[in-house]
């Protein structure tokens, strides 16, 4: 590994030797885990564990479920309660399983927004963003699927809507819906795919992860300063960093106890608060439920795209452009995919010089913003599409891609940063030296 | 800032969880005290028995329990009905097995019957199907003081008939306060007086609809004291573990942040 000039694996035993010329497995585990992190890293950057520690316990109460579970539209619901009833502990893998979900996305939403504001998408972090982009998608897709998957009125009037929105595509649409739904509607073959589907998209996340952790490891972490580590000399770096292990293992390995313990709570005394009652009740093709809400996860998203309907101008100026081919169903879904893609393409867009959003005083209020924003998409995604909710829905939407087309370019060119530490070490002596005075510094604690 | 980000996250977490929220006619739902309530709450043994026999008696005429296996009411944590109750209790309940060809009487190895009328749903998760609260303003965030609802709103239901009917379309409705839109198609089960309990307990309206919603909650989770108390040792456990690796954190950053101590940039 490149990077940060720092001690590498050295073979001291015949043994270790040995195997190292055959296989430097132990080498490459030795510059993983013993990594120079920036030492001022702040409680934000937690979330990395917290997502592999999610990642590993899906797949592996995953694995566990399916050995029990019967994936056909007639038996489905059925062999879900006999995970829940019969067998060992099933009843706890389930909710373990259905609340790791959430608590999955509740991880992912604060990696990305802490990404967002400390600038770690910006040069050379690029790839890690996209590669992180690519997972976030991939994880809708995964929990989606499992969504459907127990069968119940939820699982499938939302792959109904779901799949619908491919069948909005012009042209191509709906050979890509018969595909995904393996014939004209939600039904058996559609349960088998997305059974097959969502065991096979956890391992490609797992590969994902691999080069997202790969790139981040050539380029460094970023650190809440945005001020990168010196290289001039293994002796400047070691004044900035310290090794992933034990500092940092420790560090994360205790906020991981303490989000477990949460975590446990609410699958040990109030399991089904995520969730949605009518989940309960088995899928039933006759009965369309009042209100087809996706879990929460998918909310603000699911806003976004309903927030263009036809009466939006920029929706009927699209439709009379293309002469038709984008209609409101098309341009909402356009809008629903492009909320991730602006997101995605936040390194370019972003014209700022400054890393941190610490040190970036108009940027800070635009972000607060943001982060405003995605509440009350995530809010308004759940409210029924009537009365005032779609204006909400829509300038809550409009706010999430003016941030990102906008805000982000021009504040780069009319902020005038503050002044930035010249090294991490710096912020981090200002923060735990003497009379510490670290005005703007929520540091490593 | 972070603070901030935390804090909106909870927010949105807690606005979602448990959304989807009827608009127009909702049901008005009791906050009855359960038993079962809260993170320490079990079942009553009494109260499921009494239950079982309130849906015995009242609710299989119509309604089924096709996922609950009989063998399950001498489980711990449920009714708890001694293995010759439960073999008795199946042998008085019939139902058609498709590899004789004929009706047959239970064993506990099978399921409760399905529903006997069509239009009568499946009661065995009913108590998680429905969620009982759902405020303030439809955000679902009460569930966290008052719990999900399902018992309460079944509760709810079997005593919140008015008297009033009327007939739509040929059929008889009941006006009821707790039914989502104030119209149900189900007659009012319970008239006071219905069951005569062995433990001698109250037999108004209102205590026998609490008894058999306990009942169905028990048959649509019937982990649930389990479940908690799993829950209580992990939490118990992930403390005392956080606690340490705070200890342990802390330690071995002391000597990071002393040398920071003296080197204090100008």
């Amino acid at each position: 590994m490149s990077g940060i000039p720092h001690d590498h694996y050295e073979p001291k035993t015949g043994a270790e030797k040995w195997l190292y010329k055959r296989l430097p497995i132990a080498g490459l585990l030795y510059d993983t885990l013993m990594i120079p992190t920036p030492k001022n890293l702040n409680w934000m950057w937690i979330w990395g564990i917290v997502l592999t520690f999610c990642l590993v316990m899906q797949i592996a109460t995953g694995v566990v479920l399916v050995m029990h579970y019967t994936p056909h539209v007639d038996l489905a619901f059925s062999s879900v309660e006999h995970i829940m009833r019969n067998v060992n502990g099933g009843y706890m893998l389930r909710y373990l399983h259905a609340n790791g979900a959430s608590l999955f996305f509740v991880a992912v939403y604060l990696h990305i927004f802490r990404g967002l504001f400390y600038g770690s998408y910006k040069a050379p972090r690029e790839i890690t963003w996209i590669i992180g982009m690519l997972i976030f998608v991939l994880m809708m897709g995964t929990a989606f699927m499992g969504y459907v998957l127990p069968w119940g009125q939820m699982s499938f009037w939302g792959a109904t809507v779901i799949t619908g929105l491919f069948g909005a595509i012009p042209f191509i649409g709906e050979p890509i819906q018969t595909l995904l739904l393996g014939g004209p509607a939600v039904g058996n073959p559609t349960l088998n795919r997305f059974l097959s589907l969502h065991y096979l998209l956890p391992f490609v996340i797992v590969g994902l992860v691999a080069v997202h952790i790969w790139a981040f490891h050539t380029t460094g972490n970023n650190n809440p300063t945005g001020v990168e580590v010196r290289r001039t000399s293994k002796a400047d770096a070691e004044k900035d960093t310290l090794p992933f292990f034990p500092y940092f293992v420790m560090k994360d390995l205790f906020a991981l106890a303490v989000i477990m313990v949460v975590f446990f709570a609410i699958v040990g005394f109030m399991p089904n608060f995520l969730g949605h009652p009518d989940n309960y009740i088995e899928a039933n093709a006759l009965a369309t439920p009042a209100h087809i809400v996706p879990e929460w996860y998918f909310l603000p998203f699911y806003a976004i795209l309903r927030a263009f309907d036809g009466d939006v101008w920029v929706v009927i100026a699209a439709s009379w452009i293309t002469g038709g081919i984008v209609d409101a169903k098309f341009f909402g879904v356009l809008a629903m995919f492009g909320a991730i893609v602006v997101m995605a393409l936040a390194p370019w867009l972003d014209t700022s010089s400054v890393r941190s959003g610490r040190f970036r005083p108009m940027f800070k209020w635009w972000f607060f913003l943001l982060l405003v924003d995605f509440v009350v998409l995530t809010w308004v995604g759940a409210m029924p599409a009537e009365g005032i909710y779609p204006y909400i829905a829509l300038i809550a939407s409009a706010y999430w891609f003016g941030y990102f087309l906008i805000i982000l370019p021009l504040l780069g060119v009319i902020e005038k940063p503050l002044a930035q530490p010249a090294t991490i070490e710096d912020d981090f002596n200002a923060h735990y030296g003497k009379g510490s005075a670290g005005a703007s510094a929520p540091a490593a604690e | 800032m972070f603070k901030k980000l935390a804090i909106t996250a909870v927010t949105a977490l807690a606005l979602s969880g448990g959304a989807a929220i009827a608009a127009g006619g909702e049901g008005h739902v009791e906050d009855f005290d359960f038993s079962f309530e809260g993170p320490f709450g079990t079942f009553d043994q009494m109260q499921l028995q009494r239950g079982l026999q309130v849906y015995t008696e009242i609710c299989s005429a119509c309604h089924g329990l096709k996922f609950v296996p009989l063998r399950t009411l001498h489980d711990e944590g449920g009714p708890g009905l001694p293995e010759d109750q439960v073999r008795a209790y199946a042998a008085q309940l019939e139902a058609f097995d498709p590899e004789i060809d004929d009706y047959r009487p239970l064993t506990p190895n099978d399921h409760f019957p399905e529903s006997a009328l069509e239009n009568a749903p499946d009661l065995s998760l009913m108590a998680k199907a429905r969620a009982g609260f759902h405020g303030p303003y439809g955000l679902g965030i009460n569930q966290l003081v008052k719990g999900m609802g399902g018992a309460e709103y079944i509760a709810s239901i079997l005593h919140g008939y008015t008297g009033e009917e009327k007939v739509e379309a040929g059929t008889t409705l009941y006006e009821n306060k707790a039914f989502p839109g104030g119209w149900i198609a189900m007659a009012p089960p319970l008239l006071g007086d219905d069951v005569e309990f062995a433990d001698g307990h109250s037999t108004e309206i209102e205590h026998v609809a609490q008894d058999v919603a306990a009942f169905l909650t028990w048959t649509a989770e019937p982990k649930l004291n389990s479940r908690k108390q799993v829950g209580f040792t992990a939490v118990f456990f992930l403390s005392v573990l956080s606690v340490l690796l705070y200890l342990t954190n802390k330690r071995i950053w002391a000597p990071v942040k002393a040398r920071a101590k003296g080197q204090k940039p100008e």
